[in-house]
């Protein structure tokens, strides 16, 4: 029996992400991201040189800040049900504000790829994106492809192949705040630590409790009853 | 620099230009905002404005977005196209 992985898809809306979904997996899933629209995950499996992998395609946002309840499906799966490697999908013609969205899943958690998609269009556009630099300054792989094109495809296989293994490792780049704030994580992170253990990123629920994140302290607060309760 | 080269969006008129300076705007707007694009020293394009004057909509990080009054007149900026 093959080892099954676990790849959740994340990014905002209209960059592709569905297109990518269905072009691994073969599934043609409805896409789309309008009011009322309910927000429930699509799955689909794909095989890569003889290891199984389960796709999670996240609902489509521009934060994972919970405003919504997107965004909070989109965050829950990342932090609480921990997929071996998160995808990060941005559009290469607009990576200014797809980056933003990549910045906060990298505080969130380790193992990320960033796939910049759309490459087509961009090179249209006259754009293009030294992915080697991205990738030193983000300390974690940077691929482009073309999911309408399946361009790029071998290169992203093998990459999520060797993050779901273990043969490589990332290291996120981390953002460093001003000194209150700094100061601030410093004192909260340890006390974080003993409730959250290493099962999510201290610094990451100290920064969400610094700015306020009740929905987030909800959350945290049901599942470490579930947990104590099943113990 | 005149200071009345300073103005909020809300008081922006089609085809200016803004560069956001400060925002007074808190918590889960702000961040919601700030995810939008509207962060401290982005270029905002006003696109054009409904036939009461509000929502007005921004181009802004290569996104056409609409903000109401609300939050549009507590987004301070220095206007970059007119003299």
């Amino acid at each position: 029996m093959t080892e099954t992985y676990r790849i959740a898809l994340a990014g905002n809306p209209n960059t592709g992400k569905s297109t990518l979904f269905n072009a691994l997996t073969g599934l043609k899933q409805h896409t789309g991201n309008w009011a009322g629209k309910t927000v429930s995950l699509a799955e689909g499996t794909l095989s890569h040189r003889g290891t199984v992998y389960r796709l999670i395609d996240l609902p489509g946002t521009y934060s994972i800040f919970s405003n919504s309840r997107d965004e909070e499906v989109a965050r829950n799966y990342i932090v609480f049900e921990k997929p071996d490697v998160t995808l990060v999908v941005v559009d290469a013609t607009s990576l200014e504000r797809n980056l933003n969205l990549a910045l906060q899943i990298l505080e969130m958690t380790q193992n990320v790829i960033i796939c910049i998609n759309l490459m087509d269009e961009a090179e249209k556009r006259g754009i293009s994106i030294n992915e080697r630099l991205l990738t030193r300054r983000l300390g974690v792989p940077v691929i482009k492809i073309s999911a309408r094109n399946k361009t790029g495809f071998p290169m992203l296989l093998d990459t999520i192949e060797r993050l779901a293994e273990g043969k490589l490792v990332c290291e996120p780049a981390r953002m460093t705040y001003d000194k209150d704030i700094e100061t601030k994580i410093a004192s909260l992170e340890p006390l974080v630590a003993d409730l959250v253990e290493d099962r999510i990123s201290s610094r990451w629920v100290a920064l969400r409790l610094l700015d306020g994140d009740e929905s987030l302290l909800d959350e945290l607060k049901s599942r470490l009853k579930v947990k104590e309760g099943s113990a | 620099m005149d200071e009345t080269n300073y103005i909020t969006l809300f008081e922006g008129k089609n085809g200016d230009f803004i560069q956001i300076t400060s925002m007074d705007i808190e918590g889960v707007m702000r961040r919601r905002l700030l995810d939008l694009g509207f962060v401290p020293g982005a270029v905002v394009e006003v696109v054009r404005k409904s036939p009461l004057g509000d929502p007005i909509a921004f181009r802004v990080s290569q996104t056409t977005i609409a903000l109401r009054r609300e939050e549009s007149s507590k987004i301070q900026g220095e206007l970059m196209n007119r003299d």
